[in-house]
Parts: C-alpha cells; structure tokens; sequence
C-alpha cells in the first residue's frame, strides 16, 4: 500500500447483525476522511401509519417497526399511550412487563452474544462451523438452552416471543398460571451457571477498541428498562419529557435512518451505557455472582458492551426468578380506559438503548401526531466516527486491507445494531480511486 | 456426504420478525437441521454466503422497490422452489400499509419514496414471481412453517 494512495473499503451487505446495513469508508494520503454506516432498509413508514389509528390498538402496528425488539416498541407505545391518558397501570402489571422485557433481554442479548459475536471470539465464521464434539458443542447446547428459556419466558408472558397478544394498555389478556410460574424458574434456575461460563468468556476475550463518548441510560434503584430519569455520564439528569431538548436531530443524506447528537456531540446508548452508569442496581444475587466482571465497569472499550450484555441476562435470570417466586399472579379485572384528546411521552430501555415515544391523541381517540426516537439511530454518528478511528488505527498498524472489513465488522457486531428498527454481515469492496 | 437440502433465507422489505422466529427454531431444530440442511445463504447466520443454486429459497419481506424486484428475480432464477414466509412476503402486508395511505399522508413521503427509488405501491411476492409455498402469519405461523420445510427435507431425500 502507497502513502499517496486513495482509496475506499465499501462493505456491501454487513452480515450477523439484524438488518440491511453497509458500510463506505474513504482514505486519502493513508487517513481516513471519511466514514459512513448507510442502513439500507427500505423505509417502511411505521411512524406515519399510526395516524388515525386507535391510541388503544396502536402497540400492536408499532410492534411491527422491528421482529427483532418488537416488545420493546410495544411496551414503550404502551407506557406513551398510558401516560398521555393519565391511567395508572397495577402493581402486578407492572411485574409482568418487567418479565417480559427479562425475557426480552435474554433470548436478544442470546442471539446476539451466541450467534453473532461468539463466532468472533472463536474464529469461525457461524456457529454452524462449530465443532461436533467437546467444548464448543458443548457451549452451543449451553447457549440453545440460554436463549429457550429466554424465549419459554417471552411465550408464559406475552403468548409469543415476537409481537406478543397478551399484551395491552391497561394490563394483560392472559395470565399465567402458579404451575407455569414454578415450571419457568426451575428452568431459569438450570440454565443460570451457564450463563456465568459465558460472562466468563466475553470477559477474558481481549477485543478492545477504546471509544470517546458519553454514555445515556435510564436509571432507578432496580436496574428496571421500564422507569427512572435519564443521566449520562457527563453528570447531566433528565426527566423522560425532556429528553428531546437535549438531543439534536440529523438527516444523514446517505442513510434511510436519522441520527442524534447530545449537547451537540455523537453518544451512546445501550448494554454498555446501561452497566457503567447503573450497575450498583444490578439484582444482589447477580452483583454477588458477577462481582469480579462488574469491576471491568465503568468501561469505555466497547467490546464491553458484550460482557454489558452476558452480565445483563444474569440479572434478567436472577430477577424473573424472585418475581416468580414472590408474586402469585391472578387474573385482575381490566378498567375501562376511554381515550381522550391527549399527549404522553414514554421511555424505556430497549435490549439496545433507550427507546423514546411520544404521542399525540385526538378527540376520538385516536393518534393524530407521532414521534420515535430509536437506539440505533442514536448510536450512529457514533458508529460512523469509530469505524473512521478504527480503520485510521490498522491502517497506522500496517494491517492488510483485506484483514480490515473484519476488524470493522466485529465492531459493528459490537454495536449490536438494529436495522430494521435502524443487522446482516459486509461483503468488502476495495475500489482504487 | 449425506445429501443435504440447499437452502436459501432472503430479507426484502420487513421488521424481520419471521427471521427471528427462525432463530427461535433453531433452540430445538439446531442440530438436527445442522445435519440435514446447507444453509447455503444466511446473513444472520453466517458471513461467507453462497448466492449460486438453491433447492428451496425462503423469502421474507415484500417488494418495495426495483431493486428488490431485481433481487426476487434473480433468486427465483437460481432455486427449484421458492416459498413466501410471513405475511409481508404473502400478501405485501404491512408493509404495504402505506399503499393506502391518506393522500396527505402520501404527499409527506413522496419525497422519500423518490431519494430512494422506493415503488409508489408495495408488492407481495407473488406479483413478482411464482411462489410455490406460503407461509402466512405476522409473524409466520411456525407449525406450517415446520411442515413446509419438511416437505421439502422428503422430496429431495434428506430424511
């Protein structure tokens, strides 16, 4: 490779992540100048097909912006639409949908960790080309059973994994039964110290790339993804209505998703914001158990943001199983909610940030004006910029070019991107300019 | 060796949930499709795929705009069988919701359907090519989606 070379790495078709994703990047003079992540789904136009509908069967149009975090969209529409009408959800409805989204969080992280990132870690291109006996068959059967129950939780919950019917403002159609509940947490409880050998090994992996950004989450006293106000890592509190006067919005010309800066700079949401801003509220079994990996927390390497995400379904196990096991679940009678000329913003953290609603109602009840703010497309600019450092550092390292769309792909992966609510693997181009 | 069924998954315009429920699936079918299957092209799977011959192409999604018309084409010229799965791919919806879009809101995307070269109308799968099985359900109803597979695992002789 010569100094005065220019050139670009195009990466067509990123694969293991969810959705259509690519990926340019264009050097000059051995520096990068620039660097873009153009998502390539063709725009659905969930937002705007929520006008006009009933503000109380909305959730479930929402559902579809994404099969992959669909009962994040779900309940974050549920909490908006909540909140706009003043209705106050019960104690025990509450406890269901922090289940499902442990059970969420669970079989996302699984695919992501198991299926997406492990291959990384060792060497192989899938999990397909892992061996048929001894340790990595092993792992897998391990890794199958983690994201079964995950998905075992969703279905007791929700009725299904993705886009769940049980699910409505107000509370729940279904509600399961004590038998149901002893069954899921003997399971949970089997797949637990799995779970450990696997935060074990996203903790000794030695993938590193130091990332410069401040860190959001919501934050409460329980590690909840359903309440609590938002801070960041620059010490900054916000209450969820306010969130958006903090943000500033970004139409990338080369990409079919926005992007978002805070205080006018890239930041990031996620596993990782989560775990260095709220890990003292983790469950207590999981901070006994987990002690050793949490002191790796507050990080700034994002490849963190796996051992973020093993740690986190831990947490997701430990407290399914006390709700579980402390709640008797009964059928409650659902009140009747009369939809009303109103406007409500929802937070929540979905599996790969913070998921932010905000809702219009008319006077017959039904969505007049809608706003989303997703966690991919807060992430990007910040995923532009790094991928820009990233591939400046192996081009200063004298790494071979057709080694760099590897390197680029396992810190996307690392990103755990979201497509189709803002993932799939790149084929890389070299083009001479 | 012993035979496998040459398998395809392709995305068009969709939340992916089907592809989800797939990875579902695969909890309790991993090992026993391992054996059975080639999952020739997978990118949630996999990053070295082969775009060459199928036996049996899954497609999800529905199609939104030329080039995916192209893509749908082009993997319908390279598989023997090719089978609709959820309801995008189907019958184009919801994906195709914006076809019956008010014309105000019309107006609001019109802008964005053309940057991006979308189609004015979202299609289904079969408005475009010969679909020989569907599997319908938002997400796909998995029973029927198990059952197509292994029509297809017996007619080619893998099991």
């Amino acid at each position: 490779m010569h100094d005065n070379e220019e050139f670009c790495i195009s990466v067509e078709g990123i694969s293991k992540i969810e959705g259509h994703a690519s990926l340019d990047v264009k050097v000059k003079k051995g520096k990068v100048i620039d660097a873009k992540l153009r998502i390539n789904e063709n725009k659905r136009f969930n937002t705007l097909a929520t006008i006009g509908k009933p503000a109380l069967a909305v959730h479930q149009i929402v559902s579809r912006i994404c099969g992959t975090c669909s009962v994040a969209h779900l309940l974050c529409c549920i909490k908006c639409v909540e909140n706009a009408l003043g209705f106050e959800p019960s104690k025990q409805t509450i406890k269901l949908r922090d289940l499902m989204l442990y059970g969420l969080n669970i079989r996302d992280h699984a695919m992501h960790l198991f299926f997406f990132s492990l291959p990384d870690i060792f060497g192989k291109d899938s999990v397909l080309d892992f061996a048929d006996t001894g340790k990595e068959h092993d792992l897998l059967h391990k890794a199958l059973a983690i994201k079964t129950a995950g998905n075992n939780l969703s279905v007791l919950i929700g009725g299904r994994a993705v886009h769940p019917p049980n699910i409505l403002v107000g509370g729940f159609s279904k509600i399961l039964t004590p038998d149901e509940a002893k069954k899921m947490v003997k399971e949970l409880k089997s797949i637990r110290p799995f779970v450990l050998e696997f935060i074990d090994i996203f903790y000794k992996s030695d993938f590193e790339f130091i990332t410069e950004t401040t860190f959001i989450a919501l934050r409460n006293d329980r590690f909840s993804y359903l309440e609590g106000d938002l801070i960041s890592s620059d010490g900054t509190r916000i209450e969820e209505n306010d969130l958006l006067e903090h943000l500033n919005k970004f139409v990338l010309p080369y990409s079919q998703a926005a992007g978002f800066s805070f205080k006018g700079k890239p930041y990031t949401v996620g596993a990782l914001a989560r775990m260095n801003l709220n890990k003292d509220a983790l469950h207590p079994k999981t901070q006994v158990s987990a002690a050793k990996y949490l002191d790796v927390f507050p990080s700034d390497n994002m490849f963190h943001n796996n051992l973020a995400q093993a740690i986190e379904i831990l947490h997701a196990i430990d407290s399914s199983i006390q709700s579980l096991e402390e709640n008797e679940f009964k059928v409650e009678s659902r009140p009747a909610i009369v939809p009303k000329k109103s406007h409500g913003i929802g937070v929540i953290e979905a599996p790969r940030g913070t998921l932010y609603y905000n809702l219009r109602i008319d006077d017959a009840g039904k969505i007049e004006w809608a706003d989303l703010v997703i966690p991919t497309a807060q992430n990007q600019i910040k995923i532009d910029k790094d991928i820009g450092i990233l591939v400046q550092q192996k081009l200063d390292k004298k790494m071979s070019r057709d080694k760099i769309p590897f390197e680029l792909e396992k810190l996307i992966r690392a990103y755990d991107p979201c497509m189709s609510c803002a993932t799939h693997f790149l084929k890389v181009n070299w083009k001479e300019e | 060796m012993a035979k496998k069924l040459r398998l395809g998954w392709f995305t068009l315009t969709c939340c992916e949930d089907n592809a989800i429920m797939f990875v579902e699936l695969l909890n309790t079918h991993f090992f026993e499709w391992k054996k059975q299957i080639d999952f020739r092209y997978c990118k949630f799977l996999k990053s070295k795929n082969t775009f060459d011959e199928f036996d049996v192409a899954l497609v999800e999604g529905a199609v939104s705009s030329e080039r995916e018309k192209k893509r749908l084409l082009d993997i319908r010229s390279k598989t023997k069988y090719l089978v609709a799965v959820g309801s995008c791919a189907v019958n184009g919806r919801p994906s195709a919701q914006r076809n019956d879009f008010a014309p105000e809101l019309k107006k609001v995307i019109k802008p964005f359907i053309k940057k991006w070269k979308l189609y004015d109308n979202v299609l289904s799968a079969k408005d475009v090519v010969k679909v020989d099985e569907s599997v319908d359900g938002c997400p796909m109803n998995e029973e029927k989606f198990l059952q197509v597979l292994d029509k297809y695992l017996v007619e080619f002789k893998v099991k």
